[in-house]
């Protein structure tokens, strides 16, 4: 079987194993963990996307997980209950009430809008130049959603969202992501964008117009970026814009790290692994607030742990879990040394 | 009249903070080619021991030096957790490590110390105001642009006449051949970062001086400035990022004088607008900074 299929045919049956395990279970809280692993998996591969192939890092990802959120959310909340939500909204909009599958894609395209505008002058940069301008990106994001009142409620909560993201439709839709990433991976756009990333003068010399490229797939991770934003705004159903800053970027760039940001196969695993992590680390800090409620309250344990978990990962194996290959090719290969090997 | 010293104050004070703050992120980047994410922090790290020295009755004066020092401190800290096990492997990985350096920092400060502002000690002369040609203004901007015209003139001197300003302008212009040269390597490095972390504890102050109180994120807003001046000048040129920081402070008192109330608090978002539209123009920033060597 080519790699690739394999590869996706893995990555499918564990996203389904996750769904399916916490079922199985039936027990309340995994099921929460398991929609925000899926939701974040769907974040993970989105950036996985244009960092993986292109081998910049973006911190603007989160920025346009918000405008989904955002988008779908203006598009969805009942016209009765918008008078309360959002006071400020324009007349026109006041009306408007879409399905949410059908406003999750318009929040895809909405984020893969401004990003196209956007993002166009800033990837003719290359190396630090890139990137801190892609943190400026996240920070222009982050006040216009602090400050745009009509659409966003401004820094207050927003509420009133439908909550249509269930177990099974997180499932979905990560993994029709999941093999879009593999796709683009392996299109010729993939192919050309991970040449420039190994030898930026080498593919240019081949033809390869880099910006261009590089355009391409920083839309595509937006659009993914927008349709997870718009799957976690209709699951967690009340938010505000300082959920789409810099501790969620930490996160997720943790996630994709560690896992292996070059590997599709990384990204879910990263994603698994920080996640287990991560809400592991949660209830320790919760179980020390309500032990040692003396002592003042336990913040900022999680992070500093996962901080040092990054930094011990990127000197032992600076690439990730899966640093070149995916899941698929490293069956692929041993399998082909058995048969060699007994004939 | 008074507008004029009044706009010409504000930019110059605004200006002389940003260029320092931009100076210190540009020496490692101009050596290493790696950005510092943590430099904010080391910003932090000065406000705090301020706060916690406040109560031992010591004079400010070494409370302030106090302070510096711990930022050099941290700022030597930085390479050696963050820069140096890694600087070899990938840009990537730097710049992971440093963010999660950075993280660390301020998650440290959330769990020992408090998420809430926590007052700075600032002399009587912070917070007086002084009347140049009709327009009032306060001391401290006055003091912020003395320090800035002082600290500019020290390490353009550092840089141009000492042995050790030589050596690390030659490791910024090609790292490799410094080496053969018998410039020491991690020498070079950990001085780089001590000046960083001096450049950030005296701006620290001035900057805190500001606010008057310090919280763990403190740090964000003069790293922004410092990446954002540092782009606009031409990443990897000292005299760039000077430029750069008044640049940025002459476009941001602008559109703090111009802009009505409703959109000033997008002023953020127009300031980024205008350096994305600069870098159309000019992709390297407004200057060259010495040939690019290979990074080490």
């Amino acid at each position: 079987m080519k790699h690739s299929y394999l590869t996706a045919v893995i990555l499918i049956a564990v996203i389904a194993a996750v769904a399916v395990g916490s079922q199985v279970l039936g027990i309340r809280l995994y099921d929460r963990i398991a929609t925000n692993l899926l939701i974040s998996l769907v974040l993970v591969v989105g950036l996985q996307t244009f960092m993986g192939n292109s081998g910049l890092l973006s911190f603007a990802h989160i920025g346009f997980m918000g405008l989904g959120a955002y988008t779908s959310a203006v598009l969805t909340i009942p016209a009765q209950m918008k008078g309360m939500a959002l006071p400020d909204l324009y007349g026109f909009m006041k009306a408007v009430e879409i399905s949410p599958l059908l406003a999750m894609f318009a929040a895809g395209l909405v984020a893969a809008v401004v990003a196209a505008v956007v993002a166009y002058p800033l990837m003719r940069l290359s190396d630090a130049a890139a990137v801190i301008t892609s943190f400026a990106l996240l920070v222009v994001l982050y006040t216009v959603m602090n400050n745009w009142s009509a659409f966003t409620n401004g820094p207050r909560t927003l509420f009133g969202l439908p909550k249509t993201t269930e177990l099974p439709v997180a499932a979905i839709v990560a993994a029709i992501v999941v093999v879009v990433a593999l796709v683009f991976k392996e299109s010729r756009t993939g192919k050309l964008l991970r040449a420039s990333r190994e030898d930026e003068v080498a593919a240019a010399a081949l033809g390869a117009n880099i910006p261009h490229l590089r355009w391409r797939a920083f839309i595509l991770a937006a659009f993914i970026a927008g349709i997870g934003g718009a799957l976690w705004g209709h699951f967690i159903t009340s938010f505000a814009p300082k959920a789409f800053y810099l501790k969620e970027t930490f996160l997720i760039i943790t996630m994709l790290v560690i896992g292996g940001a070059n590997t599709v196969t990384g990204a879910v695993a990263g994603t698994i692994l920080v996640t287990v992590a991560y809400e592991g680390l949660r209830g320790t800090e919760g179980a020390l607030n309500a032990t040692a409620a003396a002592a003042g309250q336990v913040v900022g344990l999680t992070e500093i742990v996962l901080a040092l978990a990054m930094i011990a990962v990127m000197i032992v194996k600076p690439g990730g879990l899966f640093p070149n290959r995916e899941i698929g090719h490293i069956l692929n290969r041993t399998r082909r040394k058995k048969e060699i090997a007994t004939p | 009249m008074a507008f004029a010293i009044q706009f010409v104050i504000d930019v110059l004070s605004l200006g002389g903070a940003y260029a320092l703050m931009a100076l210190g992120l540009v020496i490692i980047y101009g050596i290493l080619r790696l950005v510092n994410f943590a430099y904010g922090e080391l910003i932090m790290v000065a406000g705090y021991t301020m706060y916690l020295s406040s109560g031992s009755g010591l004079p400010w004066l070494v409370m302030a030096t106090l302070a510096v020092g711990m930022a050099v401190l941290f700022g030597i800290l930085t390479d050696y957790a963050a820069f140096r096990p890694v600087r070899a492997k990938s840009v990537t990985a730097v710049l992971i490590t440093s963010f999660a350096f950075s993280n660390l920092l301020q998650n440290a400060a959330l769990l020992f110390i408090s998420p809430r502002p926590r007052n700075v000690p600032l002399p009587e002369i912070f917070s007086q105001t002084i009347s140049i040609g009709g327009a009032i203004t306060p001391v401290r901007n006055l003091i912020t642009i003395a320090a800035s015209i002082v600290l500019l003139a020290g390490v353009a001197f550092l840089m141009r006449k000492t042995t050790l300003g030589i050596a690390m302008r030659a490791a910024a212009t090609n790292f490799t051949m410094a080496r053969m040269l018998g410039v020491p390597a991690n020498l070079i490095i950990s001085s780089a970062f001590a000046l960083s972390g001096f450049l950030a504890g005296v701006v620290g102050i001035l900057w805190i001086g500001r606010i008057g109180t310090v919280v763990p994120g403190v740090g964000l807003e003069p790293l922004l400035v410092a990446f954002i001046a540092t782009v606009i000048g031409g990443m990897r040129s000292l005299p760039g990022a000077v430029v750069g920081g008044f640049l940025l402070a002459l476009i941001d008192t602008t559109l703090n004088y111009t802009l009505s109330q409703d959109l000033l608090k997008f002023r953020d978002a127009f300031t980024f607008s205008l350096v994305i539209l600069i870098l159309l123009w000019r992709p390297q920033g407004l200057i060259k900074g010495p040939a690019s060597g290979q990074r080490t």
